[in-house]
């Protein structure tokens, strides 16, 4: 291997670049890399690096706590689409940002984790707020490094940021010991980056590409199955080119929601678990998947086995892990959702595929999702209806975790890419507050509304003083219903209705908000509804609304763990609405 | 489609090229373990160039896991290059020094096995001796079995190491 030019030391000597300090370094690096927008907390070890901060030309938004930070750092990346890039201090600041960086890592979204460390000659000693910070986020970073000479700073930042943002996009953390901060280095040009080990892979092979055209144009019976690939490679316009040259009906994941407009006829909307009845019959009917961006995970696959049992199966994956890892792949295709995209719908035909299309407008017409409209409580799905109608597709909605998550993606129609943010495959609850503030500082102007749950809600409300604090006009609307929704719902199904611990008190939410300086309102009937999201929306200050809802409501269909797709629970209750 | 690919569990040699950097090895065992691969040896050690070190891997699984373990080392970051000898003809070797019980009446006997087996006695004391033998995995059991009788007393090995063979295509892989 070379010696990397921007190390090397004749390259240092002959620049003219100045000598400055770790901290100065970072910030500098950091700019030179586009952040404007950071999110972090300060702490011993940082303070060098706090300190060069006071007067950089960077939005600095400080949370109420580091697992906070990282999510806004998370809502801000999916927003935007830009690197999200969070700071904390040594210790416990690194220990709490974890859940956040796995989330991001679970979701692949592009984010870079500075984190202060105790001085070199400190490490390993058991030092005040010591953690072995790269050991705890190995496993849920995309890639860590630990900085131990000022002059490997610069390159550590560089690649960081080039990691995070290139192939399967990811978290990358960088731990800087305070004593790197406040030495001094000369510093080097940006000539890119140079990794022997990490090269992604653009293009997709091309016979590859013309087997899956072949493949599709023979098809009678295809589904195009989206993940939150397309998202990432902003590839939504080639999807739309693609599906509808072809003549495909699409299914998305809960990440993929967004990536193809849900208001047009040859949408299947969301498949697996909680999805619709009409798209998990389509993939078990389907003689050719078509995955883009997607990874076969469980809640989408249910058993394994009988998985789309008749197709055959086209991968397209940025990441050649995720291509055969649950479900072999017959014509696996390697590379950009949007190059491959656009080359294979320069190779397909439109076909009519009447028979498939009128099977699936059956089953749309049969199995729609349902709820009891006529019901005199207020019914989650309701609230979540009259949010899509009074927003349309102008709102950026964020999620908690749970089954206010779940019905957020059946009944708010999504229709544009960034404008769904939800925790997937961590299921982080608690996500769904400091995400929003991310979001909303990522777009200034955009309606952001968190779609939370009381239980998700709880664990991070404490970030509503963060979006006072910076006048960030997030709306959160809590679907209350008294607890842990999702998992009421499995003790009820799975375990003889023995509701074991999974009620909690709450505040009067509404309380919290007004003393947190936000706006807060209550909704407890079903006519008020409407009234008070009228009102929310016309609000310019952080506001919540705790709408109390009909506590045993649950998500329907339901695919229990481990069963096929076609198994179904809750289409006689849909049947028994008609 | 369903996964219908049935695959025998069996050691598959695998091949990593990485760079010299703290932290990697602590890495690919990591991902070894979280991802629940099994691995029967590890051998690291220095190559030519300063930078880079090679790890040399045993796994046991069939084609799929095998597939994953290749995948999910190449996207560590800091890993160069893998080879997967599945399927390959390859030199494999293993290094081992085995402490052997030599009571003084078997002490002929003893010399005279490691001499059948071309092993080489590298230290002799009052009632044992320690014997240093390379080769191939079957000839190292081999080794092990004859030597058990006389009761081995500790032993240690360096894992495999291997390289493909020049007269065919070999497996190499770039990420």
């Amino acid at each position: 291997m070379k010696e990397k030019p921007s190390k090397g030391a004749s390259a240092r000597s002959s620049s003219n670049l100045p000598i400055k300090l770790g901290s100065e370094i970072i910030v500098d690096t950091l700019i030179e890399q586009g952040v404007d927008t950071m999110f972090g907390y300060l702490g011993g070890v940082v303070l060098p690096l706090f300190d060069k901060l006071y007067d950089a030309p960077i939005n600095f938004i400080i949370p109420r706590h580091e697992q906070g930070g990282a999510h806004m750092a998370d809502g801000y990346a999916r927003a935007s689409g830009k690197v999200g890039c969070v700071v904390a201090t040594s210790g416990p600041g690194a220990c709490n940002l974890t859940t956040g960086i796995a989330n991001a890592m679970m979701d692949s979204v592009p984010m870079v984790a500075i984190t202060g460390q105790v001085r070199t000659s400190l490490i390993g000693n058991d030092a005040f707020q010591e953690a072995d910070t790269t050991g705890i986020t190995r496993p849920i970073t995309k890639h860590n490094m630990i900085v131990k000479d000022v002059k490997d700073l610069q390159p550590a930042i560089r690649e960081a940021f080039f990691i995070a943002k290139t192939g399967r996009p990811g978290p990358v953390l960088v731990d800087i010991p305070v004593d790197i901060e406040v030495t001094q280095c000369q510093m080097t040009p940006f000539n890119g980056v140079d990794l022997p080990g990490y090269k992604p892979k653009a293009k997709g092979h091309h016979r590859q590409i013309s087997m899956a055209a072949e493949a599709i144009n023979k098809s009678e019976k295809p589904v195009l199955y989206v993940g939150g690939g397309v998202i990432s490679a902003n590839a939504s316009d080639e999807l739309r080119a693609f599906a509808l040259k072809a003549n495909l009906p699409v299914t998305m994941t809960l990440l993929g929601l967004g990536a193809y407009d849900q208001t047009r006829p040859e949408s299947l909307d969301m498949l697996g678990m909680h999805g619709t009845a009409y798209a998990n019959y389509a993939v078990q009917e389907c003689d050719l998947m078509i995955a883009v961006g997607a990874r076969f995970d469980d809640r989408v696959t249910g058993k394994v086995k009988t998985f789309a049992p008749h197709a055959k199966i086209i991968h397209i994956d940025v990441d050649p892990s995720s291509i055969s890892k649950n479900i072999s792949a017959d014509i696996p295709v390697v590379g950009d959702a949007k190059y491959i995209l656009t080359e294979l719908t320069k190779e397909v035909q439109s076909r009519a595929r009447k028979e498939w299309f009128s099977k699936i407008a059956d089953w749309k017409k049969r199995f729609p999702l349902r709820y009891d409209t006529k019901s005199p409580n207020i019914k989650p799905q309701y609230v979540i209806e009259q949010i899509w109608e009074a927003t349309k597709d102008r709102a950026i909605i964020v999620t908690g975790v749970g089954q206010h998550q779940m019905w957020a993606g059946q009944f708010y129609k999504h229709t544009r890419p960034r404008h769904f943010i939800t925790s997937g495959g961590l299921g982080t609850m608690g996500f769904g507050l400091p995400a929003a503030i991310g979001a909303q500082v990522a777009k200034p102007d955009a309606l952001v509304i968190d779609i939370d749950g009381d239980s998700s809600f709880n664990m991070t409300m404490g970030e509503i003083c963060t979006a006072v604090q910076y006048e960030l006009p997030v709306k959160v609307c809590i679907i209350n219903n008294g607890c842990m929704g999702m998992v009421r719902q499995w003790q009820q199904l799975f375990y003889g209705k023995r509701y074991s611990k999974s009620s909690l008190q709450n505040p009067e939410f509404a309380a919290v908000a007004e003393a947190f300086g936000a706006v807060g309102i209550t909704v407890d009937k079903k006519s008020e509804v409407k009234s008070a999201i009228d009102k929310m929306l016309k609000e310019k200050r952080p506001c919540v609304v705790d709408f109390k809802v009909e506590r045993e409501e649950n998500v329907w269909p339901m695919v229990p763990a481990g069963k096929s797709l076609e198994e179904m629970d809750g289409l006689d209750i849909f049947e028994s609405m008609a | 489609m369903a996964d219908t690919r049935k695959g025998r569990k069996m050691k598959h040699i695998i091949s990593a090229l990485v760079q010299n950097k703290p932290g990697v090895l602590a890495h690919v065992a990591g991902m070894f373990a979280a991802r629940a691969f099994n691995i029967d040896s590890l051998a690291v050690g220095r190559t030519d160039d300063p930078q880079m070190s090679r790890m040399t891997i045993v796994v046991i699984g069939d084609d799929k896991v095998v597939e994953q373990v290749r995948k999910q080392l190449a996207k560590i970051v800091d890993v160069v290059k893998i080879q997967d000898f599945s399927g390959k003809e390859v030199i494999a070797r293993d290094l081992m020094l085995i402490c052997v019980h030599l009571p003084p009446e078997k002490r002929s006997e003893i010399l005279a096995l490691a001499e059948l087996f071309k092993a080489e006695v590298v230290d002799i004391g009052q009632k044992v001796v320690m014997i240093e033998f390379a080769g191939p995995e079957e000839k190292i059991e081999a080794f092990i079995e004859a030597c058990r009788p006389y009761g081995i007393k500790n032993m240690v090995r360096t894992g495999t190491i291997a390289m493909a063979k020049f007269n065919q295509a070999n497996g190499s892989e770039s990420q």
